[in-house]
């Protein structure tokens, strides 16, 4: 067990120097740099752009060696210093993303567990009977194709405009200043509703159709066959086949993580909810790159801390990798 | 004499698999469509052509935008560049996925370790985030270029999964004896291991496909997908931008979504159609 956790913690900090690395060179791959962009909506003497600009390169520290400016860049991020925004400026990007983070998880966290959890559930009923696997199935393979923002769209359509029960836009509504109420909960909860009932469904599909053909083959195994033959009740042989099916899923969890990620950056854009996703769609219409950069590291740090607690749950449910006999590689 | 009755055996049961049927049939009513399609429309996509806001009618068959523009000529070259998308990346990612998972899986040890290591943290990254780079620095991106990087990320499930594969092949005793015989380790890979996995790598492909084309819709509807072409992520992108929702013009933004759906769905049903008929022990179900 040590093993497989000091290969994984090696593997998070190898990915995680990466991303930083790549979110360094954000700004410093885009076309023309961030000072000139500043100066130039500002209309300003020749020789007094010269100079501002010297004075804007040596405070972002842009005139310092590269090995130099990339270090600098490591020392302020351990401080937590992201830089300010341009966008809302002069709010710190870190202060920016805290304001967004809540609304995310509060939308993510809902959507990945409960969708795992009836999608799977559902899955398993789903190979056990003949009527539910028909009805399932197909319903199964329509969500699981379906693109998150496409559902979006539908729902707001359907439930916001022609139907006028839920709002299609925003966190909370406007006319609301954000504050402990239960006129205020209940807004944030409506605002939420469509947003993440869009997540849930494409989920669940997914769930669903992978549990039961997991069952299936389960059922098909060696193990399933002896057991049968040895007359054990069919309830047992679907559970063990069950505790088996189980694991690709929480891998599988683990593999998707990115493109749940990417499907809530565009369900968040269709109904402008204030999470990350909608943030970083402004800050790259503004060309915010310090924002750009504090979303990126906020969504990699995201993704590496739910993969290492999908690890952990992995190693409490298959007891393989807790003895060293084998499991999942890392 | 073995060959063509296990052929036969194959078409027999791929005939009589309904999944496989219907996946079939819906996606070649698409590709028609694609094929097809351009001829049946005059109108070139982004033109004004029309008056604005006019439902679905014998003129114009879906109906025409905000600005008066065609939405069955964008939905046809958005068909072209999702078939596109679905076999350059799909593609590109299995064979990325292929030459990884048969590299580490075969060879073991350090070359294991490390290409492990990199498919590891791809999979991590989340891809999105670096694309937001790549599209700033390229202005001008085409529904190839998108395609490819589209293939360069979404590769490692697969060479986790052929890896896995090929690990479990590479100790049967027919490779060992190939080895005896001095084979060389590629022609190992391709003349004994690969034809035991053929059925595999094709789930893998049309997996790919599928995944490819939903990944592609995220994209183009954020605003990182291609900037010359029409896709049907962009339609929908275009319709949420320009107001169709408070409009009411569902002709513009249903008929990509459905034929995403559509599409993936039954990649998704033929997938499992030809699991069943590929492997002995689905068939009695």
């Amino acid at each position: 067990m040590k093993r497989y956790f000091g290969r994984k913690v090696l593997i998070y900090f190898l990915t995680f120097f990466l991303a930083v690395t790549i979110d360094w060179l954000i700004p410093r791959f885009m076309p023309g740099n961030p000072v000139q962009t500043m100066l130039s909506r500002a209309s300003l003497h020749a020789g007094a752009y010269e100079r501002i600009y010297d004075y804007y390169a040596g405070l972002f520290g842009l005139d310092l060696p590269v090995w130099q400016q990339y270090l600098n860049f490591w020392k302020a991020l351990l401080r937590g210093d992201l830089g300010i925004s341009v966008l809302l400026f002069p709010l710190p990007v870190t202060k920016v993303i805290m304001n967004a983070l809540p609304y995310d998880l509060f939308l993510l966290v809902p959507a990945i567990l409960l969708s795992w959890f009836a999608g799977n559930w559902f899955g398993a009923f789903a190979a056990r009977s003949k009527w539910l696997d028909n009805t399932i199935s197909p319903l199964g393979y329509m969500l699981t194709a379906t693109p998150y923002m496409w559902l979006g769209i539908l729902l707001a359509w359907v439930f916001g405009i022609v139907l006028d029960i839920f709002p299609i836009s925003g966190g909370y509504s406007f006319a609301l200043r954000p504050h402990l109420s239960w006129t205020f909960i209940g807004s944030l909860l409506r605002h939420w509703f469509l947003p993440f009932a869009s997540l849930f469904l494409v989920k669940f599909g997914g769930w669903a159709i992978g549990m039961r053909n997991m069952i299936i083959y389960e059922l098909e195994a060696d193990y399933s066959h002896y057991l049968e033959a040895l007359g054990a009740p069919r309830r047992l042989v679907r559970q063990y086949a069950f505790r088996n099916a189980i694991l690709p899923q929480i891998t599988g969890l683990a593999l998707d993580l990115g493109v749940i990620v990417a499907g809530a950056l565009a369900t968040e854009i269709v109904f402008s909810y204030p999470g990350i996703g909608y943030l970083l769609l402004g800050a790259i219409q503004n060309k915010d790159y310090f924002l750009i950069q504090g979303c990126f590291l906020f969504i990699i740090l995201g993704v590496l801390l739910a993969n290492f607690i999908i690890d952990v749950a992995y190693v409490l449910v298959d007891p393989r990798t807790r003895t060293g006999m084998m499991g999942e590689a890392a | 004499m073995t060959k063509p009755k296990k052929r036969n055996e194959i078409l027999y049961f791929a005939l009589k698999n309904n999944k496989l049927k219907l996946g079939l049939a819906v996606l070649l009513v698409f590709v028609v469509l694609t094929l097809v399609g351009p001829l049946l429309t005059d109108y070139a996509p982004y033109d004004y052509v029309g008056p604005p806001y006019q439902p679905p009618s014998a003129e114009y068959w879906f109906g025409t935008t905000t600005f008066g523009q065609d939405v069955f000529s964008q939905f046809i070259l958005g068909l072209q560049a999702t078939f596109l998308v679905g076999i350059v990346g799909g593609g590109l990612a299995t064979l990325i996925g292929v030459l990884v998972g048969f590299s580490a899986g075969y060879r073991g040890g350090i070359v294991d370790e490390v290409l492990n290591m990199l498919t590891n943290i791809v999979l991590v990254i989340p891809t999105l985030a670096i694309l937001l780079i790549i599209a700033a620095y390229l202005t001008v991106r085409g529904v190839l270029a998108e395609s490819v990087f589209i293939g360069c990320t979404a590769w490692p499930w697969a060479a986790r999964a052929i890896r896995a594969q090929t690990f479990s092949l590479r100790s049967r005793s027919f490779v060992d004896l190939a080895r005896l015989s001095g084979m060389k380790p590629w022609k190992i890979i391709f003349t004994q291991i690969a034809p035991n996995m053929m059925s595999y790598l094709l789930l893998v492909f049309i997996l790919q496909f599928g995944g490819a084309i939903l990944t592609a819709a995220t994209l183009d509807f954020i605003g990182l997908g291609p900037t010359n072409a029409v896709s049907l992520g962009l339609m929908m992108n275009n319709a949420v931008l320009w107001g169709a929702l408070l409009l009411g013009i569902w002709w513009w933004f249903v008929p990509p979504g459905v034929a995403i759906m559509a599409i993936v769905g039954a990649l998704y049903v033929t997938n499992v159609g030809l699991d069943e008929v590929f492997n002995p022990k689905l068939r009695e179900m």
